[in-house]
């Protein structure tokens, strides 16, 4: 076995106040969400691709690197790991509306395309994996300008890891195999989060792979593998945090598969009663990551009834103070379409 | 400054070592570039001088040279990705087309990808179907990229070292007939060729000819020829930059001349002569005097290996030639 069950909680480390954080932003993420998929079925926006259910490994994954200065080469599912790094409900409910100042390209790109550069959130495309090697040439440039003396490897105010996301069914692209085959060539400070929810749309996993878990696939590159619950916030901190440090010190690449469970279908356009029964979703419900979160907190004293609704209801006053900013936001112009085909020279 | 007399692959090796010297944040990457300076040695003796942390074997997979020289310069870095031969460029072709070119526009111009992508391209070296082809079309079609053929050491040198300072991805394919063939004097030390611009390699008033790269080369051959034999004097524009494509100059010649030929490698149909000759009509029918004629292989599905099969296939210079005297007596 490459993978290993984590040995050391460093989630124990956790001051009470990161973890109501992480909380409160796993609720924010999930009331952002919620309202996401209710302005769609009222027809005011025309795409939404959902995090209901991957919170967990998501905003960990955050926590456990430096935000806003570690590389972050998101995937379509990861709105909560965007808003635990920085982007805010606005950003996204501009995305939503495809409306003047969206943050990631102007309303160019569909929503739940996450760029942002002041945090080093780099864009992707719909096309998936194609963000791996990307992220692993981003973690060979950081040991690169380290081995050349570009930047000191010490150096906390500058990048010293790059984290991808992917879903399961992606791993099944050569892209996600030449990208960790790098990391793995190079000793990369790297982080490939698998979020894996059992489905690609509607192919379930045992159709992408022979393995029983992806992270077994990780030590065909010399890679560590972990598997994690990834519906168990503190679980997969603690594995994500090893890989951070795997990846500061200089012992190279970690592929962390979170296993979790998508309740909803893959995006508005999907119907997901044609593929898995209703049962098998609502057993999952019951598995919510943000309810187990939460009992977690309760049971350990640091959140009172009253502060988890208070949390609520400020998440859902900020969403919904976001969604009327956006809904009567202006449209990009239309020369906006002409422009950024090119860097000026000046840029390089 | 003084001036050499150095083959085509001498002045691009030159080029690499200069801007390696000059910017520590450029580096090497591709099959084969490290202690074996690349199979046809464009990297010779660079491995040496600067070490296996700038100049970087690959993996054998083409895909992740390109996506990774994405990251790289998304990291921060000046990455020179060699593809061994064009015709494997394809596994990396979503990388080139739908991340590389597509970043700077879809962050609305917050992400850029400097990075250069060097291919030696063409035929006519007994590299049968898969070491011969000419592969510029498909890339021309994307907007995002700048597509640059050099067609003499003096442009290589200079066009590369302006690829490797360009902030946006560069596709930059060599004639690799033309490596050790094409001979011409470069300066020493910096100099720069900007990306874009034609050039007019040579001047006259009967036919203007549209060529880049290795048929630039053919096409002065067969200009010359033509002149000494005929008393054509044909206006040549060697290209050089093929996206963004340099208008002007194609219409000021052929504003001179009235008469187009455009000779290149690829297959005819749909290759990037058949965007020149949309220019011509579009925007030139007013000077014309004659039919807007391509010069251009064949439209079989590659280039043969069997040396007579391959010399029908390829142009060469009496092709040209001929070409030349059918036009200008239309």
């Amino acid at each position: 076995m490459t993978h290993s069950s984590v040995q050391e909680r460093s989630s124990a480390h956790l001051e009470p106040e990161t973890l109501i954080e992480m909380y409160r932003m796993m609720v924010l993420s999930r009331r952002l969400d919620e309202r996401a998929w209710v302005l769609h079925r009222q027809g005011k926006i025309a795409f939404h691709i959902s995090a209901i259910g991957h919170e967990a490994c998501q905003v960990a994954a955050a926590f456990a690197i430096q935000r806003g200065i570690d590389f972050v080469y998101p995937y379509y599912r990861d709105l909560t790991l965007c808003l635990a790094i920085g982007v805010t409900p606005l950003h996204f409910m501009l995305s939503l509306f495809g409306k003047e100042g969206e943050i990631s390209s102007n309303a160019r790109q569909m929503p739940s395309h996450f760029s942002y550069k002041e945090l080093n959130i780099v864009t992707g495309s719909s096309s998936v994996a194609t963000q791996v090697p990307h992220a692993a040439g981003t973690a060979f440039a950081i040991q690169y300008r380290h081995k050349v003396g570009l930047t000191r490897p010490d150096d906390t105010t500058q990048p010293r890891l790059a984290l991808t996301c992917l879903g399961e069914g992606s791993t099944s692209q050569g892209e996600w195999h030449e990208g960790m085959n790098w990391a793995g060539v190079h000793c990369l400070p790297f982080i490939c989060l698998v979020q894996n929810n059992r489905y690609a749309i509607s192919v379930p996993y045992e159709q992408q792979s022979a393995m029983p878990n992806v992270a077994d696939r990780a030590a065909g590159y010399g890679v560590k593998g972990i598997v994690v619950d990834g519906n168990d916030v503190l679980e997969s901190y603690d594995a994500l945090k090893l890989a951070a440090d795997r990846a500061y010190n200089g012992e190279g690449a970690t592929l962390v598969e979170a296993k979790t469970y998508r309740p909803v279908p893959h995006s508005s356009d999907d119907d997901d009663r044609s593929y898995r029964s209703r049962e098998e979703v609502e057993g999952w419900k019951k598995k919510d990551p943000i309810l187990r979160f939460q009992t977690t907190l309760l049971e350990r004293g640091l959140l009172s009834p009253e502060a988890i609704e208070d949390i609520n209801q400020k998440s859902v006053a900020e969403v919904d103070a976001a969604h009327r900013t956006a809904e009567n936001a202006p449209y990009p112009s239309i020369e906006s379409l002409y422009g950024s085909v090119y860097a000026p020279l000046e840029d390089a | 400054m003084s001036v050499r007399n150095m083959t085509l692959i001498q002045a691009i090796t030159e080029a690499m070592d200069e801007e390696l010297q000059r910017d520590k944040r450029v580096f090497i990457t591709g099959e084969d570039v490290g202690v074996r300076g690349g199979v046809f040695r464009a990297t010779l003796g660079l491995h040496e001088k600067y070490g296996s942390d700038r100049i970087v074997d690959s993996p054998l997979a083409e895909l992740s040279i390109v996506a990774i020289g994405i990251g790289a310069a998304v990291g921060g870095l000046r990455p020179i990705c060699e593809i061994q031969f064009s015709d494997f460029i394809w596994p990396a072709f979503n990388q080139i087309l739908s991340e590389a070119a597509r970043i700077y526009y879809r962050s609305n111009g917050t992400w850029t990808v400097p990075m250069v992508i060097r291919a030696p391209y063409g035929g006519g070296i007994s590299g049968g179907l898969y070491h011969s082809q000419s592969v510029e079309a498909f890339f021309a079609h994307i907007p995002g990229l700048k597509i640059v053929i050099p067609s003499t050491p003096h442009d290589a040198k200079g066009l590369l070292k302006s690829a490797v300072r360009d902030p946006n991805p560069v596709m930059f394919f060599e004639p690799k007939k033309g490596y050790r063939a094409i001979k011409g004097d470069v300066p020493d030390g910096d100099y720069t060729v900007p990306i874009g611009p034609a050039r007019l390699a040579r001047e006259g008033t009967d036919l203007s000819i549209y060529c880049y790269g290795m048929m630039a080369h053919y096409c002065m051959i067969a200009a010359e020829k033509v002149a000494r034999e005929d008393g054509i004097q044909a206006d040549v524009v060697d290209l050089r930059t093929l996206l963004p494509v340099d208008k002007e100059a194609i219409l000021k010649s052929f504003k001179k001349t009235g008469k187009a030929l455009i000779v290149y490698e690829d297959n005819l149909t749909m290759g990037y002569g058949s965007e020149v000759a949309s220019i011509l009509a579009d925007e030139g029918f007013q000077y014309m005097d004659g039919p807007i004629k391509r010069l251009a292989a064949p439209d079989v599905p590659g280039v043969a290996f069997s040396h007579p099969l391959q010399e029908e296939y390829m142009l060469n210079p009496d092709k040209i030639a001929a070409a030349i005297r059918e036009l200008v007596n239309y």
